[in-house]
């Protein structure tokens, strides 16, 4: 309609290029059919599962080996997937798939953001007896992971795995700075100042950093780092499920301080670098650890670097805790019970736990346990190297707004990245932190 | 305000044309034009637009009702329904918000950092294309070919130039022997980055409308000016920009309501960070309506930044009006 004037001869290329433009969109909607097939195919027919997740990079072609393993002993029945874009899309379009009636058979979920879904009645109750049926049990899964996602003691969530932030090592540089020992594994760095001189030792080595990790976005990661080490002094950040803020000032600056000493002050630590920019320093050799996730282990593993992967030091001593959250599956609620349904959604969720080893490769710890007490798990390194984080895991604090990706780990990240890069102090961050998560405290939960 | 006095300027230089049909089209607001035509044709018209009402009702109008009564109400994402009414809550706590102020601030300084720019770039880079000899279609496709590129791959290609320390614009940086600015990561310095990439992607729209303006621009001017003793550079001044004044009102007004949409870039390279320092407002949104799952309280947020716009749209409109008496 109001498209601007262009005289006759400038037209035509003009089309042609709006044309090139619209047949692309066209092409890149029609390689979408994975998802179209999810959300606009027919009702699927009685023996199918149709199955949601969020996974991509080699997450997801470990998870479609997985669900080609499902179709492998499952002939008779049909298994639709689809894989979505990671964080809130994909949870917007789980809530309102449910919301509408249209939803999945079973869905990934964060155990984190699985108890939102709860609150706002978007999931089954997976009642013990049925989970028997195909042999699930509590007493099978890693405690931590299994309790973690009770909600008023029901179960509502399958965790799959648990995946800790962890500490990445260059085992070359590490050998340099005589960090390792006789079998070729990080020594156990303990204690706030044993963590400062082992980074300076590296960065003596390399001559840039001693380790890397994603500060200035996403705000993610930052949180990841404060998280664990302030859950390490025994600080907690919310009470109430998120309607009360109970972080201890003295405890967050402490933390804070110690990470502006690392960064800031010493340079032991980039402090004005983002998530990608932490690998790639980390992978080229200018720094000899990294903290990040475990996730990353095949990033590293493609660039054929020599590292090893441990847990996070117990840097401010107590009980050793570190920061996790868990894979889990989930069943959203359907328009109309369907035992027959029901039965083969659960035989899905059997399968992938059964498949855990495949999945642990990814690096994520399984909770499944005929496969996380396994010989070929144990053998399995240096996945499990770091088993132990499971057990030791730290979930995000409940709250409508908290959990994996959500507002309250911006919230969080964003003031401890800034105190990382150095523009705020650790005592304007917590301010910061106080009056934004006020606001959310005070916020009427809109499930 | 400046273009009436151009246009007077521009009317001694061509008495018998005063403007230029094209640019007529491009100013003329779109409501009363399509008044005209009702008023003129009837019911054919009706016809022939039926279609694109159907989907403007349907896909524009439909919603944007939709949102201003949930607006009014608890609307949470994950419920049926509209929820428990609210009044206008949600648009007092939008308005006591200090994220929801310096989201729209960020907004406001990224219109104002990319706006002119773009405006005066186009216009250079239109000039330097009409003036080549050789390959004209090479310099016209050259410029305009990042405009046709999606968000997500601008954003991508911009994300490793801007890499601290091993990305393509650091080393040229340092290897100039500058301290090497932290691009995305700097909260002073990331919109100013943000800016740059939005203008070397959507630079090409306003040459092309630039390019289109130079060419109704009768050569017989120019020949007359160079007999008179103009050189190139009185021709570009007195001549060139005073007829493109129309051009001009309409890629500076496309302009501003194209920036001030900006949401891509930020959620993508910089997810608004860091610390907020480039949450736009279109962000503060999504992050209220689709992170938090309150879409009445992100209902009310963009219904705000809607009468933003509306304002702005509107001044313009008036100051176009005044432009053109024989409306």
């Amino acid at each position: 309609m109001n498209s601007p004037p262009v005289p006759r001869s400038a037209l035509t290329r003009r089309d042609l290029l709006r044309a090139t433009v619209l047949g692309a969109g066209a092409m890149a909607i029609s390689g979408c059919s994975s998802i179209g097939a999810g959300l606009l195919a027919t009702p699927p027919a009685s023996g199918t599962v149709t199955y949601w997740n969020l996974f991509g990079g080699g997450d997801g072609i470990r998870m479609r080996e997985m669900e080609d393993g499902y179709r492998k002993a499952n002939p008779d029945i049909e298994l639709r997937t689809a894989t979505f874009m990671w964080g809130n899309p994909y949870y917007t379009k789980l809530a309102l798939s449910t919301v509408g009636g249209r939803p999945p058979d079973v869905a990934a979920s964060h155990l984190t953001r699985m108890k939102t879904l709860v609150l706002g009645n978007l999931l089954q109750e997976l009642r013990p007896e049925d989970l028997e049926r195909h042999g699930i049990t509590a007493e099978k899964f890693n405690r931590k992971a299994w309790e973690a996602g009770l909600v008023d003691g029901k179960c509502y969530a399958i965790p799959i795995d648990t995946h800790p932030f962890v500490l990445f090592y260059n085992t070359k540089i590490c050998e340099q700075a005589g960090l390792l020992d006789a079998e070729g594994n990080l020594a156990p760095i303990e204690g706030p100042d044993a963590f400062e001189n082992a980074l300076s030792r590296v960065k003596q080595v390399t001559g840039r950093y001693g380790a890397t990790h994603g500060i200035t976005s996403p705000s993610s990661a930052p949180w990841r780092l404060f998280q664990t080490l302030y859950a390490q002094l025994g600080g907690e950040v919310l009470a109430d499920d998120g309607a009360r803020v109970v972080l201890d000032d003295t405890k967050a600056k402490q933390v804070l301080d110690y990470l502006r000493m690392l960064t800031v002050e010493k340079r032991l630590m980039p402090g004005s670098v983002d998530y990608q920019g932490a690998i790639a320093l980390f992978a080229s050799g200018a720094a000899g650890f990294h903290l990040n996730g475990e996730w990353e282990i095949s990033t590293f593993q493609d660039a054929k670097m020599p590292f090893s992967m441990t847990l996070v030091p117990n840097v401010f001593g107590g009980p050793y805790v570190v920061q996790a959250d868990s894979h889990t599956l989930v069943l959203p609620v359907r328009p109309e019970p369907d035992p027959a349904a029901l039965d083969r959604s659960i035989g899905f969720v059997r399968s992938m736990l059964d498949q855990s080893l495949t999945w642990a490769q990814g690096g994520h710890v399984p909770t499944w346990q005929p496969v996380a007490t396994s010989d070929a798990y144990q053998k399995l390194t240096p996945q499990s190297q770091y088993a132990a984080a499971a057990t030791a895991a730290v979930y995000d604090p409940p709250g409508w707004y908290s959990g994996s990706g959500s507002n309250f780990e911006t919230v969080m990240g964003s003031a401890v990245g800034a105190v990382e890069a150095g523009d705020l102090s650790p005592e304007e961050a917590i301010a910061q932190l106080r009056s934004k998560l006020a606001v959310l405290a005070a916020t009427a939960s809109p499930v | 305000m400046a273009s009436t006095d151009i246009t007077g300027r521009a009317g001694t230089v061509a008495p018998a044309r005063p403007e230029p049909r094209g640019g007529r089209h491009a100013r003329t607001p779109k409501k009363p034009r399509r008044e005209n035509r009702l008023t003129g044709h009837g019911r054919p018209a009706l016809l022939f637009l039926a279609p694109f009402l159907a989907l403007y009702l349907l896909f524009i109008v439909g919603p944007a009702i939709y949102g201003l009564v949930m607006s009014l109400f608890n609307t949470s994402m994950v419920a049926p329904g509209l929820g428990e009414f609210a009044g206008l809550d949600n648009y007092a706590e939008a308005l006591s918000s200090n994220d929801f102020w310096s989201s729209l601030w960020h907004t406001i300084w990224f219109t104002i950092l990319t706006t002119p720019p773009l405006v005066a770039l186009g216009l250079v880079f239109a000039l330097l294309a009409e003036r080549a000899r050789r390959a004209r279609w090479f310099f016209r496709l050259a410029f305009f070919l990042p405009y046709v590129l999606p968000s997500a791959v601008v954003a991508l290609i911009w994300i490793w130039m801007y890499t601290p320390e091993l990305g393509l614009l650091s080393r040229a940086v340092t290897s100039l022997g500058f301290a090497e600015p932290d691009w995305l990561g700097n909260p002073d310095f990331a919109m100013v980055s943000l800016a740059i990439t939005t203008v070397w992607w959507t630079l090409g729209f306003n040459f092309v409308l630039y390019l289109a303006g130079l060419q109704e621009i009768p050569r017989e001017l120019y020949e007359a000016s160079a007999i008179d003793g103009a050189g190139p550079w009185q021709q570009i001044r007195l001549i060139t920009v005073p007829l493109l004044a129309r051009t001009t009102s309409l890629v500076v007004v496309l302009q501003v309501i194209a920036s001030l949409k900006v949401f891509d870039q930020m959620y993508i390279m910089t997810q608004g960070g860091p610390n907020f320092a480039t949450r736009s407002v279109l962000q503060y949104v999504f992050d209220v309506g689709f992170t938090d799952l309150r879409s009445g309280a992100a209902a009310a947020a963009s219904t705000l930044f809607f009468v933003v716009v509306l304002a702005v749209s509107t001044i313009w409109l008036v100051m176009t009006r005044r432009q053109e008496p024989e409306l």
